[in-house]
């Protein structure tokens, strides 16, 4: 905190150094820049006369969607099913394949630099990719169904839990690795009885959050023909039957608070 | 009869020096564990068989797979270099504006849905709005609003600025809630007002990871611009969506690639401005 003097002889206080305040000015200055400049681009690309009728068309939208057709609900039990049935096999699919990454990818479990490297990339790779797009492969790829939708949601996953994973693990006590080394224990042992311990209940709480994340990816993969109740949502908007589609939204906000409920009770109890 | 914690422990020192020593169980009662495994086992079977797979589309398919595999080894970003700079900026710049204008909002929402500083009715207010947010996914969101505004950037930077707020008003109102009293308590009682806590008790607290929140938001949001393009609302999203549609792979790979360098980049910039600022 500098202290310069006044012309009186005496001391000021101020937070920043007059380089360092100039330096702010500068940073707010490049970013707002950079933020108008963005802005003009998005205005550019712009239909403003759509833009302008939004509010008729928003309150439109939503007169269209009440009352809901709540009879339309019977008809969504079975993609509700599978939506749930996509999140859950694709989560323990996914964390089949992220445990094995991340002890690969952890500082101090990994074998070589060089595999370490490797899993860092497929866990960046995974992670930058979202579901949607996985499912949009995987459904050119295997076809129309649930399998594409697993598969997407599993393939998203191993990033998410990978890097979550890795760092727990590099966060581990080194004592009781280092006691049951002194055992004579194999790499292996030292591995199932020192470092797992140490790192299953934080596994289990990754798991059971992704669960609570995928269940909200899997209700839209439908749109791309990954099965699930996105395409019951998709019907209903090609058709224009917005009441269905305000029941499909209850649906979905119901499930995903139920998911989200179910996560905190399991993560409080674990953890 | 339920053992005590005394009694089981002097259980497994009797067991250990026998030469019997067993692991901790994660889950302690032998009863759970075993109707979990039940359960587990009865779900697997009923989910895996609602599972149906046409062997023979997958067959087919196997081949464009492998197609698509090869064609990262040789991505092309030349052919359709046009489309994949246009998807590119709009992007980018849909990124910064939805993120710039989420945290503007989610400053407000968030200081209303912490309990500590905000009275009821505002805090269920704001829990509201962060909850519908959250709940439904960025392409939900994105087809609304592509029916309101039109098709292009406009709809996506709404899009993303809607599921900014939600993330960063739920993340801000747990710090808010989690910061020192001391130091609110210690301007309070220099008799200064509610903005002036806020300003001088509140905000220096919880700036460092605000910010650090922002640039990781920057990072979700450009990942989420890639997709509602899919639906109409702008962005790499489209052009990734049309060339896998014309099973143009080496084009699809070289707009993948492009993504993940991005995130890379973005991810390594965030951590450095994050040191930056602490």
């Amino acid at each position: 905190m500098p202290v310069s003097t006044s012309p009186q002889g005496q001391p000021q206080w101020r937070l920043r150094t007059t380089k360092a305040q100039w330096l702010g000015y500068l940073a707010w200055l490049a970013g707002i820049s950079l933020f108008l400049l963005c802005w003009k681009v998005i205005s550019d690309n712009t239909m403003w006369v759509f833009v302008e009728d939004a509010g008729r068309q928003g309150t439109d939208l939503i007169s269209r969607m009440l009352p809901p057709e709540w009879t339309y609900a019977h008809q969504l039990w079975l993609p509700m099913w599978d939506t749930l049935n996509i999140a859950t096999l694709g989560t323990a699919l996914g964390i089949m394949m992220a445990f094995p990454v991340a002890f690969l990818a952890a500082r101090n479990t990994s074998p070589h630099p060089l595999i370490r490297s490797l899993a860092l990339t497929i866990i960046v790779s995974s992670r930058s990719i979202n579901s949607l797009i996985w499912a949009m492969l995987l459904v050119t790829i295997l076809g129309p169904g649930v399998l594409a939708g697993i598969i997407a949601i599993a393939l998203r996953s191993i990033g998410f839990v990978g890097k979550l994973l890795y760092e727990a693990i590099e966060e581990i006590h080194p004592t009781p690795v280092e006691a049951i080394a002194a055992t004579g224990a194999s790499r292996m042992q030292v591995m199932s009885y020192g470092v797992l311990p140490q790192v299953l209940p934080a596994f289990a709480g990754i798991s059971v959050y992704r669960w609570d994340i995928n269940i909200r990816e899997s209700t839209v993969l439908g749109l791309v023909g990954a099965g699930g109740i996105g395409l019951q949502l998709n019907a209903s908007i090609n058709s224009l039957a917005w009441d269905q589609v305000s029941v499909i939204f209850v649906m979905i906000f119901a499930t995903v608070l139920v998911s989200e409920w179910i996560s905190a009770k399991v993560r409080h109890a674990i953890i | 009869m339920k053992l005590t914690e005394a009694a089981l422990s002097e259980q497994r020192q009797k067991a250990a020096q026998a030469g019997r020593w067993r692991r901790l169980p994660l889950i302690q009662s032998p009863f759970l564990r075993l109707a979990l495994w039940v359960g587990l086992v009865v779900y697997l079977i009923l989910a895996l068989s609602s599972v149906e797979v046409n062997w023979a589309r997958v067959a087919e398919g196997a081949g464009r797979g492998l197609e698509f595999l090869a064609a990262f080894t040789r991505p092309d970003f030349i052919s359709r270099w046009d489309d994949i700079w246009a998807g590119l900026l709009e992007s980018l710049t849909m990124t910064v504006t939805s993120t710039v204008i989420g945290v503007a909002l989610a400053v407000p929402v968030g200081l209303g849905a912490a309990r500590n500083i905000a009275p009821l009715p505002v805090y269920w207010v704001c829990r509201g709005i962060i909850a519908v947010s959250r709940t439904f996914q960025e392409v939900i969101i994105a087809i609304l609003f592509v029916v309101m505004f039109g098709f292009g950037p406009f709809a996506g930077m709404i899009t993303l600025a809607f599921a900014t707020i939600g993330f960063m008003a739920k993340l801000l109102a747990e710090d808010i809630e989690d910061l020192d009293e001391r130091q609110v308590e210690a301007v309070r009682a220099t008799g200064a007002g509610w903005w002036q806590t806020l300003n001088h008790a509140v905000q220096p607290q919880v700036m460092p990871r605000l910010i650090g929140l922002s640039m990781y938001r920057l990072d979700i949001n450009f990942r989420e611009s890639a997709v509602i393009g899919i639906v109409g609302a702008g962005g790499i999203g489209a052009t990734l969506n049309t060339s896998i549609n014309r099973y143009e792979y080496d084009t699809s790979a070289a707009v993948l690639l492009i993504i993940i360098a991005i995130v890379l980049l973005s991810e390594y910039s965030s951590s450095f401005v994050r040191r930056w600022t602490q």
